[in-house]
C-alpha cells in the first residue's frame, strides 16, 4: 500500500500532497516538513530509499523518492510494494506529466495542481497502484479533459480554460524562485524495467 | 430568476480562479497569511451563491489551500453540493476536494450515500470512475455497508476501466465492512482471470494485500496464483504474486518446494531487476520455511547470495541497498552463507549513504563471532565518534548493544571489556538511549556473577564523576546510567573497595537535580551502602566512625525528604527515621550492623520478561469479573508513574519495614518468606546465595585490572576498551601458542596435511575460551508457565477483522445489504443497461438454481428444488417469449432478488483442502517431468484405471511422492545412477496416476469448483511428448497468451536422459506464413533461440517460447529442430533432435469464466453458428468428462444441472465458444456454438479425439 504521495520543491514548498490515510492538516504539514528535511539533506548519488521511522506508519514504511530538477517526488509505502517497482512508478508518473503538460516544469505543477491530482488518480487509487501503462493513463486523462472541455464550451466559462503556458511565462521573469521552468524530465532518463 | 443568473455570471467574471489565487499568493510573499485570509473570506462569499460554477471554483481553491495546511472542513457541505453537480467538471472538483479532506468523522459524509450510489450507476463511465476514486479515499463503515453491493455489481461492468477501479476499491470496503469479504470473494477470485490485464492486476493487488495480513485463508488460491505466475508476462502482477508466495510459504513448506524451480528460472531469465529482486526475496522466504527438510537447497542459497552480491557490488546505490536488505533475511537462517561476504559488508559501513550504512549495520548483527566481536565493535566505536549528534549515532549505539548482547551474550569472551564499552558509551552526549545502556549494565552485573567486582568498581567511578555525565540534565538521556550505577553499587556493595566514598558521592546535594526515579534509587541504595559501611566499621572496634557515618546520613537525607517527588520523599523519610533510630542504638554501644544488613538480605534473580504473563490462571478464577462494583466513572484514573525498568518493579513495590524491632522484623521476614514461597510471582532466592553473613574479606581478592579508574572519563587518547582488545589478542595468542605446541607434538606423531591447514587458518570459534568463567544466570520463569504464545498482534489492527475463512460455503444470512424497501426505484447496474429485459428476468432463476445446487447442507431440500429448477430450465425456451412480455412487470421484484444473490457460491472446504494437498504433493512441474514424460510416452492419460486407483492410494500418497521427489530432484551421483533410475521407474509406474492427477487435476477442480461433491478427479496432464532420443526428451504444452491476441506460449520441458552434460541447446522452428516463432530483435528469421539453461545429467528444466499466430481457426504443425552439445569429461559432440510442434485449435482457447447471464445473452445474440457432435461409449462419470473438457480444452463450466452442463471458452482472438453437453447412458452429445464455424469444427474434432483415446 502507498500511504502518501508528496511533491515538494527544493525549498520544501508543497506542490502536491496526497494522503491515503487521514491526518489533520497540521500533521500533514509536519509530515511534509519532516520528509523534506530528511530527503533534502541527502546527496544526489545516494540511494532513493529512506526508512521513514516514526514519521508515518512506523518501521514497515519506507520513503521512496526521486529528485527531478527542482522537485522531489516522494512516495511513502509499506513493505507490500516493490521498491524498484515504485521507483519505476514515479518515473511513469513524471513521464506522464511530461506528456500531459508538454515538457513539464515546476510551474505547471504550481498552477495546475488539480490536473496533477487527476493524472495521479488514474495511476494510484486509495493507496493501491491502479495503472502503470502510460498510454492507458494518458488516454483516460485525455478523455476526461475532453469531456470537461465540451461541458465548459457550452457554458462559456472563462475560468478553467488553461492558457497557462503563455500566462505564467510572462510572470516568470519577475520571480526569484530560481528557474522554475527547468524541464523536470529529460527523455534520456533511465527506465529500469520493461 | 433570470436576472439572478445573469448577475451571477457577471460576478463570476471577477472571481479569482485557482491560477489567480496561486499567483496572488506568490505575489504576497510578505503577508501571505493575511492575503490568504482575505481569499478565504472571498471563497466564503462565493460559496453562498447559488451558481454551481462559482461554488466549484471556490471548492477548487479550497483544495489548494488545504494542501498549504489550512483547515477547510467548514466547507464540507459545499463540497458535497459540488459533488452532486450533474456536470462532470464540477463533480470531479467536488470529489477531489472530498478525497483530500473528508474522513470518518466528517458528519456530512452520510449525506453522500445516495449521491455516490447514483454516480456509481451513471451511464457515463467517468462519473463512475471519479466517484470510485473519491470513495476510495473517504469510505466509512457506513458507506461501505451501503455501497458494497453496488460496487460488487460494478466488478462485472462491461468497461475494464470501471472493473479495475471497482475491484481495487473492494479492498477498502473489506477493511471498513469485513462482513462483505465472504460474499464478494468469489467474484474477486474470478477477476484474477479477467481478460483485461488491468483488472487482473487489480485483483491480484487486492488479494495480495488481503493475504499479506491473513495468509492462511488464502492458501487454497495457491494453485491459481501459481498458474498466473507461470503464464503472466506483466511484471507488476508477477512481483505481487511472488511477494504473495513469500507470505504463503511459511505456512505450507510443500508450496515452497514447488516454487523453487520456477523462481530459479525467473531469476536466470528475467532482465527486470525489480522482478529478479522479488524472486530472490521469495526464494529466501521459501528457504527459510524449508530450513529443515530439503537437503539440496544449498544451491539455491548460493544462487541468492551470489545474485545479492552482484546487487551490492553494483554502482547503483538502490541495488546496493536492496541487496543488503535481502541479505539480512538470509542471515537469520543461513548465517554461514552470508558470513563469507563479510568483507563486502564491512566495506558498506564506510559508504557515504546513511541508508546503506544502516542496512550494513543490520547485517553486522549476524556477522559477529567470538573471534571478531571486539574488532567489529572497535570499528563501530570509531564510527560513533565520527557521527556526533546524528540519529545515525543513536542507531550505532543500539546496534553495538544488540550485537554484544545477542543470544545471551554468546559472543562476549571478556565481560570486563564489555563493561568498559558500556562505560565509554556513557560519554555520548544527547543520546536518547541512556536507559538502554543502563539496562545492559544492570543485566550484565546481575547475570554475570564473576563480573560484579569489576562492574561495581566501574560504577563507583561513574557515580563519583556523575557531574561529567549530567552536564545539562534536562534533555540528557544519558543520566539514566546513574540509575544503574547507583543500584549496582548498592546491591553489590560488598564488592566496593571504598564504600564510604561511594556513599558520600551518592548523597551529594547535586543529586537532587537528577530525575525523580533516579533519586529514589539513590536514596534506597544509599541505605544499602550504609548497611555495608556499618558492617565494615563495626568490625574495626572504633565506634566513632560508624557514628560519623550515621551522622552523614542524617545530615544529607533531609534534602531528599523535601523532594517534590513522592517516591523519593517517602523512601528518604523512612530511611531517615531508620538511621536516627540506629544512631540512638549506636550511642548506647549496641551493635546494629547485622540487623541493618538483614534489611537488604537476599539476592534478586533476573526474571524473564514474559514471566508474569506466563503464570497460568488458576481454574475458576475470572480475572475480568469485578471484585467490587466499579465506582462511578467520574473518578479519574491516576496516571501511572512511568516505570522505566519493569524488571525492577518487584523490588520497588516490596515494602521495606523501617522498624528495627528485632522480633517484629523476624516475624515479618518469616511471614514474607512464607508468602513468597506460596506466591508464584516471587522469585525465590536460593539459600546458598544469601549473603547476609558472608565475610567481606573478598575485597582483597578482586582481580586488579590495570585501568586507571581515577582518571576522569574524558581522557584524550586511547579509549580504555582498546586495551582489552590488545590484552585479548595477547591472551589468544598465548593460547594459540600453547595449542600449537600441543599440535606440533601430535603432528610429530602422525604427520597429516590437516595440521598445516590448522596452523595457517584462522582459529575456529570453539578454540576461543572466555577470559574468565562466566556464569550467566538464566532468567527465571514461574512454575507451570504456559507454553509460549506469541500473541503480540495489535488488537486494533483493522486487518484482524478480515481474518475470515473464505472456503466455507456461504450461509444464507451472509448477503450484502441491499436496499429492499424501495423496490420501485430500481437501480440498474450499468452492465445491464440497455440490455433486453428478458435476460434480466431469467437471471435470478439460474442463479437460484446454481446457488441452491451447491449448498450441500440442505441436500434434501436441494434435490427437490433442483428438480423444480430443471423443469423450469426445460421450459426455458418455451417461456422465453413470455418472459419478454412479462419482463417489465416482473422487473422490480426480480432486481431486488438478483442483487441479493449476486454471489457465486464458493467451493466446499474439504474438497478445496484436499485439492490443495494434491496440487502440493508433487514436485514442481519441471522436476516431475520425468513422471509426466513417462506418462506421455506411454500414451495419453488412462482415466478409467486412474479413477479407480487414485482414491484408493490417496492416503499414503503424500509421503511416497515426497520421498520420490527428493530423489528425483536430487542430482544423482554417477555411480548409483542406474540403480536408482530403475528403482524410480518402478515407483513411477506405481504412482503415476497421482502425478497425472496432481499435475492438473487438483488445480482444475479448484478453478471450477463444480466437482467437489463427487469422487476425486482422474489424473490429467496437458504435457505431451514432443520428441525424444537417447540424450534428451522434450514434452510440451501450448497455451494462448492471455494478454495478446496473436500470441501462443509453448512451454517445453527438456529432460536430460543421458550421463553427459547437455549445453548450448538451440531451439529452432521453420516458420510458416501463419505462425512464427518470436525471436529477439536483430536476429534473422531462421535463427534458433538459445535455451537459457544447461542440463546436468538427469535434470530437467522448462523453457518457454512465444509464437505469433495470425489465423487461429485451423490447427497447424510446425517442423523444428533442437541442436545441442553433449559434453562428456573427455569429448563433446553436436547432436540434434527433430520434432513437430502441433498447434491445435484448443491451444488457442483460454479458460475464461463466464456468468450464466452473459452466457444466455451470448446465445441469444444470434451471431453464433451451431454445430454438434456425439460421443459414444463414454463410461466415465459426468463430472470427469466435464473436468476433462475443462482441462484439456480450456473450457469453464458455466452451469451444470445433473447430466447437462453449459460450458464456455474464448479464443485468444476473442471468439466465443459455447458448449451444451448432455449425457444419457454412454452417449454424450455436445451442441456447440461459436462465431467462427471452422474453429468450432476443429475444436469439436479435437474433443472427440480426446475422448476416443480413453
Amino acid at each position: 500500500m502507498i500511504k502518501a504521495i508528496l511533491i515538494f520543491n527544493n525549498h520544501g514548498k508543497p506542490r502536491l500532497s496526497k494522503f491515503y490515510e487521514h491526518y489533520s492538516e497540521d500533521t500533514e504539514q509536519q509530515i511534509i516538513r519532516e520528509t523534506f528535511h530528511l530527503v533534502s539533506k541527502r546527496d544526489e548519488n545516494v540511494c532513493n530509499f529512506l526508512e521513514g521511522g516514526m514519521l508515518i506508519g512506523g518501521s514497515d514504511y519506507k520513503l521512496i523518492y526521486r529528485h527531478y530538477a527542482t522537485l522531489y517526488f516522494v512516495f511513502c509505502v509499506d513493505s507490500s510494494e516493490s521498491e524498484l517497482g515504485i521507483l519505476d512508478l514515479i518515473q511513469v508518473f513524471v513521464e506522464t506529466l511530461d506528456k500531459c503538460f508538454e515538457n513539464v516544469c515546476e510551474l505547471d505543477l504550481i498552477f495546475h495542481v488539480d490536473k496533477v491530482h487527476n493524472i495521479l488518480a488514474e495511476m494510484v487509487m486509495g493507496g493501491m497502484v491502479l495503472e502503470t501503462n502510460m498510454n492507458e493513463i494518458i488516454m483516460q486523462v485525455d478523455a476526461q479533459n475532453k469531456m470537461e472541455k465540451s461541458e465548459i464550451k457550452t457554458r462559456h466559462i472563462l475560468s478553467c480554460i488553461p492558457q497557462y503556458k503563455i500566462q505564467y511565462h510572462s510572470h516568470h521573469s519577475c520571480h526569484y524562485y530560481g528557474d522554475l521552468t527547468v524541464p523536470l524530465f529529460q527523455c534520456t532518463s533511465r527506465i529500469r524495467d520493461h | 430568476m433570470a436576472l439572478k443568473i445573469v448577475k451571477g455570471s457577471i460576478d463570476r467574471m471577477f472571481d479569482k480562479n485557482l491560477q489567480d489565487l496561486v499567483r496572488g499568493i506568490r505575489n504576497h510573499k510578505e503577508d501571505e497569511a493575511k492575503y490568504i485570509s482575505t481569499c478565504i473570506d472571498e471563497i466564503k462569499q462565493e460559496l453562498k451563491q447559488d451558481n454551481i460554477a462559482v461554488k466549484a471554483n471556490a471548492v477548487c481553491k479550497l483544495t489548494y489551500l488545504q494542501m498549504l495546511g489550512y483547515d477547510v472542513s467548514w466547507a464540507a457541505f459545499n463540497i458535497v453540493e459540488v459533488m452532486s453537480s450533474s456536470k462532470f467538471t464540477y463533480k470531479r472538483i467536488g470529489y477531489l476536494a472530498a478525497s483530500q479532506c473528508f474522513h470518518e468523522s466528517t458528519d456530512v459524509i452520510m449525506l453522500t450515500t445516495n449521491q455516490i450510489r447514483k454516480d456509481l450507476s451513471s451511464p457515463n463511465q467517468y462519473d463512475t470512475g471519479v466517484a470510485l476514486t473519491g470513495l476510495s479515499c473517504f469510505v466509512t463503515p457506513d458507506l461501505a455497508r451501503d455501497l458494497a453491493n453496488d460496487i460488487m455489481t460494478l466488478m462485472s461492468h462491461t468497461k475494464p476501466y470501471i472493473r479495475k477501479k471497482a475491484v481495487l476499491i473492494m479492498y477498502k470496503v473489506f477493511l471498513k465492512y469485513p462482513e462483505s469479504l465472504r460474499p464478494a470473494f468469489p467474484r474477486l477470485k474470478e477477476k484474477l482471470e479477467d481478460p483485461d490485464p488491468g483488472v487482473q492486476s487489480a485483483a491480484v493487488n487486492v488479494i495480495c494485500e488481503l493475504a499479506r495480513r491473513n495468509p492462511k485463508n488464502y492458501l487454497s488460491l495457491a494453485p491459481l496464483f501459481f498458474k498466473l505466475m507461470t503464464s503472466s508476462t506483466n511484471n507488476w502482477v508477477l512481483i505481487k504474486i511472488i511477494k504473495l508466495f513469500g507470505a504463503l510459504t511459511p505456512l505450507e513448506p510443500r508450496l515452497g518446494k514447488k516454487l523453487i524451480e520456477p523462481l530459479t528460472n525467473l531469476i536466470h531469465s528475467t532482465s527486470a531487476m525489480s522482478l529478479l529482486y522479488e524472486c530472490v526475496n521469495t526464494v529466501i522466504a521459501v528457504l527459510i520455511s524449508l530450513s529443515s527438510g530439503m537437503p539440496n537447497h544449498s544451491a539455491s542459497i548460493q544462487l541468492c547470495v551470489q545474485k545479492l552480491r552482484i546487487l551490492i557490488e553494483d554502482s547503483d546505490q538502490n541495488l546496493k541497498y536492496l541487496g543488503l536488505l535481502a541479505m539480512s533475511k538470509i542471515l537469520k537462517t543461513h548465517p554461514k552463507s552470508v558470513q563469507s561476504h563479510k568483507d563486502l559488508i564491512l566495506q558498506c559501513l564506510d559508504d557515504k549513504d546513511e541508508s546503506i550504512r544502516l542496512r550494513a549495520l543490520d547485517l553486522l548483527y549476524g556477522m559477529v563471532s567470538k573471534k571478531n566481536l571486539m574488532e567489529i565493535v572497535k570499528k563501530l566505536m570509531l564510527h560513533v565518534d565520527k557521527a556526533e549528534g546524528t540519529t545515525y549515532r543513536d542507531e550505532l549505539l543500539t546496534k553495538i548493544i544488540d550485537i554484544c548482547s545477542q543470544s545471551n551474550y554468546q559472543y562476549i569472551t571478556n565481560f570486563e571489556w564489555y563493561i568498559s564499552i558500556l562505560v565509554e558509551l556513557t560519554r555520548l552526549e544527547g543520546t536518547r538511549h541512556g536507559h538502554l545502556i543502563a539496562s545492559q549494565m544492570l543485566d550484565v552485573a546481575i547475570r554475570v556473577k564473576a563480573i560484579r567486582v569489576f562492574a561495581v568498581a566501574q560504577m563507583a567511578t561513574l557515580l563519583d564523576n556523575a557531574h561529567l555525565l549530567t552536564g545539562n540534565m534536562q534533555r540528557n538521556g544519558i543520566c539514566e546510567v546513574l540509575y544503574a550505577a547507583a543500584w549496582i553499587c548498592g546491591e553489590f556493595s560488598e564488592h566496593l573497595e571504598n564504600p564510604m566514598q561511594t556513599l558520600e558521592a551518592m548523597l551529594r546535594p547535586k543529586v537532587a537535580t537528577l530525575p525523580g526515579h533516579i533519586q529514589a534509587v539513590y536514596v534506597q541504595n544509599a541505605a544499602k551502602l550504609f548497611a555495608t559501611v556499618l558492617k565494615n566499621q563495626e568490625g574495626n572496634t572504633d565506634s566513632t566512625t560508624a557514628q560519623e557515618t550515621s551522622q552523614l546520613m542524617i545530615e544529607r537525607l533531609p534534602l531528599f525528604v523535601q523532594s517534590a517527588n513522592l517516591e523519593v520523599q517517602e523512601r528518604a523519610s523512612c530511611i531517615l527515621q531508620l538511621v536516627k533510630y540506629i544512631q540512638k542504638l549506636q550511642q548506647k554501644d549496641i551493635e546494629v550492623a547485622e540487623e541493618v544488613s538483614a534489611l537488604f538480605a537476599g539476592e534478586l534473580n533476573p526474571v524473564a520478561p514474559k514471566a508474569q504473563k506466563k503464570v497460568p490462571v488458576p481454574e475458576g478464577l475470572d480475572l475480568d469479573a469485578w471484585i467490587n462494583e466499579p465506582p462511578s466513572e467520574s473518578e479519574s484514573e491516576d496516571e501511572q508513574p512511568k516505570a522505566i525498568f519493569s524488571k525492577e518493579e518487584p523490588k520497588h513495590s516490596r515494602p521495606r519495614h523501617t522498624e528495627v524491632d528485632e522480633k517484629e522484623l523476624a516475624r515479618r521476614r518469616e511471614a514474607r518468606k512464607q508468602e513468597q514461597a506460596n506466591n508464584p510471582f516471587y522469585i525465590k532466592a536460593s539459600p546458598s546465595s544469601q549473603k547476609v553473613y558472608q565475610e567481606t574479606a573478598g575485597v582483597e581478592h578482586i582481580p586488579v585490572v590495570q585501568i586507571d579508574l581515577s582518571v576522569p572519563l574524558k581522557v584524550p587518547g586511547l579509549p580504555m576498551s582498546d586495551q582489552y582488545v590488545k590484552l585479548e589478542e595477547e591472551r589468544r595468542q598465548k593460547e594459540r601458542a600453547e595449542k600449537k605446541k600441543k599440535e606440533k607434538k601430535k603432528r610429530k606423531e602422525k604427520r597429516s596435511g590437516r595440521g598445516k591447514k590448522h596452523d595457517s587458518g584462522p582459529e575456529s570459534e570453539e578454540d576461543i575460551t572466555p577470559a574468565h568463567m562466566v556464569d550467566i544466570v538464566t532468567e527465571e520463569m514461574p512454575e507451570n508457565a504456559l507454553p509460549s504464545d506469541d500473541d503480540d498482534k495489535d488488537p486494533n489492527d483493522p486487518h484482524k477483522a478480515l481474518d475470515i475463512d473464505l472456503d466455507k460455503p456461504l450461509a444464507d444470512s451472509e448477503k450484502l445489504p441491499v436496499r429492499s424497501h424501495r423496490a420501485a426505484e430500481v437501480v440498474k447496474s450499468p452492465t445491464e443497461d440497455g440490455e433486453m429485459e428478458s435476460v434480466a428476468s431469467q437471471e435470478p432463476k439460474k442463479k437460484n438454481s446454481k446457488e441452491k445446487k451447491e449448498k450441500k447442507k440442505d441436500k434434501d431440500r436441494e434435490r427437490k428444488k433442483s428438480k423444480d429448477e430443471k423443469k423450469k430450465k426445460k421450459h426455458k425456451h418455451e417461456e422465453k417469449e413470455e418472459d419478454l412480455l412479462r419482463g417489465q412487470a416482473d422487473e422490480p421484484v426480480v432486481q431486488s432478488e438478483e442483487t441479493s444473490e449476486v454471489v457465486a457460491p464458493p467451493t466446499s472446504t474439504s474438497a478445496e483442502v484436499s485439492d490443495l494437498d494434491f496440487w502440493l504433493s508433487t514436485a514442481p512441474v519441471p522436476s516431475n517431468t520425468q513422471e509426466a514424460a513417462t506418462v506421455a510416452a506411454e500414451a495419453a492419460p488412462v482415466p478409467e484405471a486412474a479413477s479407480g486407483t487414485a482414491p484408493a492410494s490417496e492416503p499414503d500418497e503424500p509421503k511416497d511422492t515426497e520421498m520420490e521427489e527428493t530423489k528425483s530432484s536430487k542430482h544423482k551421483k554417477k555411480k548409483q545412477k542406474k540403480e536408482k533410475e530403475e528403482k524410480e521407474k518402478k515407483k513411477k509406474k506405481k504412482h503415476h496416476h497421482h502425478h497425472h492427477h496432481s499435475d492438473g487435476g487438483g488445480e482444475e477442480s479448484v478453478q471450477n469448483g463444480t466437482v467437489e461433491e463427487e469422487e476425486p478427479l482422474p489424473p490429467m496432464s496437458n504435457y505431451c511428448l514432443l520428441a525424444e532420443n537417447s540424450y534428451i526428451k522434450m514434452v510440451c504444452d501450448i497455451q494462448g497468451n492471455l494478454q495478446d491476441g496473436s500470441q501462443v506460449v509453448v512451454s517445453v520441458i527438456f529432460e536430460n536422459k543421458c550421463d553427459s552434460f547437455l549445453k548450448s541447446m538451440e531451439f529452432n522452428v521453420l516458420d510458416s506464413l501463419n505462425c512464427k516463432l518470436q525471436r529477439p530483435e536483430g536476429s534473422g528469421p531462421h535463427d534458433g533461440l538459445t535455451v537459457p539453461f544447461q542440463l546436468p545429467p538427469g535434470v530437467s528444466n522448462e523453457a518457454r517460447f512465444v509464437f505469433t499466430v495470425q489465423s487461429i481457426v485451423m490447427p497447424q504443425k510446425l517442423k523444428g529442430t533442437l541442436t545441442f552439445i553433449v559434453k562428456n569429461e573427455d569429448s563433446s559432440t553436436h547432436e540434434k533432435l527433430d520434432f513437430k510442434l502441433h498447434f491445435t485449435c484448443t491451444s488457442y482457447l483460454i479458460t475464461t469464466p463466464c456468468y450464466s447471464d452473459a452466457f444466455a445473452k451470448l446465445l441469444e445474440s444470434g451471431d453464433l453458428n451451431g454445430s454438434s457432435v456425439r460421443l459414444e461409449g463414454i463410461n466415465m462419470p459426468f463430472h470427469h468428462l466435464l473436468a476433462r473438457i475443462c482441462f484439456h480444452h480450456h473450457f469453464s463450466v458455466v452451469e451444470r444441472i445433473d447430466s447437462c452442463a453449459s460450458m464456455y471458452s474464448r479464443s485468444i482472438q476473442g471468439h466465443h465458444v459455447c458448449l451444451l453437453v448432455k449425457t444419457s447412458g454412454q452417449t454424450v452429445s455436445i451442441d456447440a456454438k461459436c462465431d467462427e464455424p471452422t474453429l468450432l469444427g476443429n475444436v469439436l474434432d479435437e474433443i472427440k479425439q480426446t475422448f476416443s483415446q480413453c
